[in-house]
């Protein structure tokens, strides 16, 4: 049973106060992108395409909210700890008795719940534009907190990787940004050839977005049910071996 | 400033057989140290010498390759919890969370530890470390020396029966290290376990009962302050001499080193100088200057580290 134990509600607190303190370049700055990308793609694609029987602006917008949800639940683990790491301030929280298992969680739901603020962001700004409920909102919280957690524990496992501030910036941009751009933001992935169409079924990024559609419309690429055991099985995965890589000490103490 | 009671038998600290090694270097060989509880202890040593390492190892930072290491009987690794709830670290380098205030700082440390609703002992910390008026002041906005008190105070808000300070003073100005000093010296009175690292020799004679020097990962000496002057340093004697003349050969057994004309001798007994003096009448050589040096703990140091250095 992971032992979260004394110190992760006071970890909790400081990872969300970190980020909500500087909220303007941590939640309104992805909002603003989220927006331009709608108002570009929209206009450039032209409200008249369909995509799923949809107005391409009502399609883009779950796929914007998504986005935003895993690339700043990355951008909020890996930024904080490569920040303590680089700053020497990790020391705080690495001599107070905070089992690993309460270590983890903290991140990663703080992450998690950075990714949810600035997709509600984002959500909210989209609404004059395209005025989207969604029809399942159950299935849409499911795939957007699991979701986070995921990009949040990549971002836990490349902070403590990541030396130095580019060896961070290479993992978002060859591994984090490619994932979260070809999974079907922008598009449906029956638009794409049969062969992309193939390789899209071997990046989870896109089950989070395609169930997370779902959530939004009652309608998506594969099955919700299928997306969810997709993005379950990669969570755990992902969790177990983060889990394990804390309990070492790898690369926090020597 | 309250702490936790243990069964005064059990140490403060107890190292068995701590070896640490980096691949083929060896930063730790083998450290075997008792520290008894309310104990100020010093632990001393030249760049590189390991006493870092030995920290880092003591709070969790590290792990020893082999050996082990426990807090008023709770081992570091095994029972962390309990051992790191016992243990209040102020770490060396001078670091701080940008993003909070001085007293959110401290909230959250408390909280790290379990502990809610911590202000009414945050306030008297602040207070000691004379803090008070900079509680609601962003980190950012400290000064160097008000960075240093914030993280001993990081350091107590758990009440740690045992407090390490890895370097406290380093690169403070005086006033402020001799703040500092009171200040440990009242958390020691208080019943705390103090264990100070410090390049320091002033300070740790001023400050420690007992201490271990440490060299290449291995302790040389550990004695109290009192016998580790005793047993390695006597006064030394500084003659400037005058004109050309040389010193008499009877002393030459007594230089300690020569600057120019300028002569330390080193005497085993005060009482040496009458000898000296008299020789010196006798030879007919003349002086521009003398001085009578009290033994302290660098003479202590330099033997011990100097004599491992002849057998190395």
């Amino acid at each position: 049973m992971l032992d979260l134990g004394g110190g992760f509600g006071a970890l909790l607190r400081k990872e969300l106060l970190r980020f909500w303190r500087v909220a303007f370049q941590t939640v309104a700055a992805p909002v603003l992108t989220a927006l331009l990308y709608l108002l570009i793609f929209s206009h450039v694609l032209g409200e008249e395409r369909l995509v799923h029987g949809l107005a391409y602006t009502a399609f883009l917008v779950p796929g914007l909210v998504m986005m935003s949800v895993l690339q700043n639940a990355f951008a909020n683990s890996s930024s904080s700890l490569i920040q303590s790491k680089v700053t020497g301030s990790l020391v705080f929280v690495l001599l107070p008795p905070i089992s690993y298992g309460a270590f983890y969680g903290a991140f990663v739901l703080a992450a998690a719940l950075r990714g949810l603020v600035v997709g509600l962001g984002v959500w909210l700004v989209t609404l004059p534009f395209a005025p989207l409920w969604p029809a399942q909102p159950l299935w849409a919280l499911a795939f957007a907190l699991l979701g986070g957690a995921i990009l949040g524990t990549l971002g836990v496992i490349a902070g403590i990787w990541a030396d130095k501030f580019d060896q961070l910036a290479a993992f978002q941009n060859f591994l984090v940004l490619p994932l979260t751009m070809l999974s079907g933001v922008f598009y449906s992935i029956h638009s794409l050839p049969a062969f992309w169409q193939a390789v899209s079924h071997y990046n989870p990024v896109f089950y989070m977005i395609d169930g997370f559609r779902y959530g939004f419309f009652g309608v998506s690429d594969v099955g919700p049910e299928v997306s969810l055991a997709v993005v379950l099985l990669c969570f755990a995965g992902l969790a177990l071996l983060t889990l394990m890589l804390l309990k070492r000490g790898w690369k926090l103490r020597y | 400033m309250g702490s936790s009671v243990s069964p005064v038998a059990v140490p403060a600290v107890a190292f068995a057989g701590v070896v640490k090694r980096f691949g083929a270097f060896t930063a730790l060989d083998g450290v075997d140290l008792e520290i008894a509880q309310g104990e100020f202890f010093g632990l001393l040593g030249p760049n590189g010498a390991g006493k870092t390492t030995l920290i880092s190892c003591l709070a969790g930072l590290a792990r020893p390759s082999a050996g082990s290491i426990r807090v008023l009987g709770h081992e570091v690794q095994g029972d962390y919890r309990e051992a790191r709830r016992r243990l209040g670290v102020v770490p060396q380098e001078l670091v701080f969370d940008p993003f909070f205030t001085v007293r959110e700082t401290l909230r959250i440390q408390s909280g790290y530890f379990g502990i809610r609703r911590n202000d009414d002992w945050i306030d008297e910390i602040l207070a000691n470390l004379d803090l008070a008026d900079k509680a609601d002041t962003n980190m950012r906005r400290l000064s160097g020396g008000m960075k240093r008190r914030v993280l001993v105070a990081q350091a107590l808000v758990h009440r740690p029966p045992v407090i390490v300070l890895d370097e406290p003073t380093a690169g403070v100005d005086v006033e402020l290290r001799q703040g500092l000093w009171r200040f440990i010296r009242r958390l020691n009175e208080a019943g705390h376990t103090i264990v100070l690292t410090t390049h320091y020799l002033e300070e740790a004679e001023a400050l420690c009962q007992r201490i271990a020097l440490l060299k290449r990962g291995r302790i040389l000496a550990l004695d109290s302050t009192a016998n580790l002057l005793a047993r390695f340093s006597g006064h030394s004697l500084t003659l400037k001499l005058s004109g050309e003349q040389e010193l008499p050969a009877s002393l030459e057994p007594l230089v300690q080193r020569r600057n120019g004309r300028e002569v330390v001798l080193q005497l085993s007994r005060l009482e040496l100088v009458e000898t000296v003096l008299a020789s010196l009448r006798q030879a007919g050589l003349g002086l521009e200057d003398l001085r009578l040096n009290a033994p302290d703990l660098e003479d202590a140091f330099m033997a011990l580290v100097g004599a491992e250095a002849s057998h190395a």
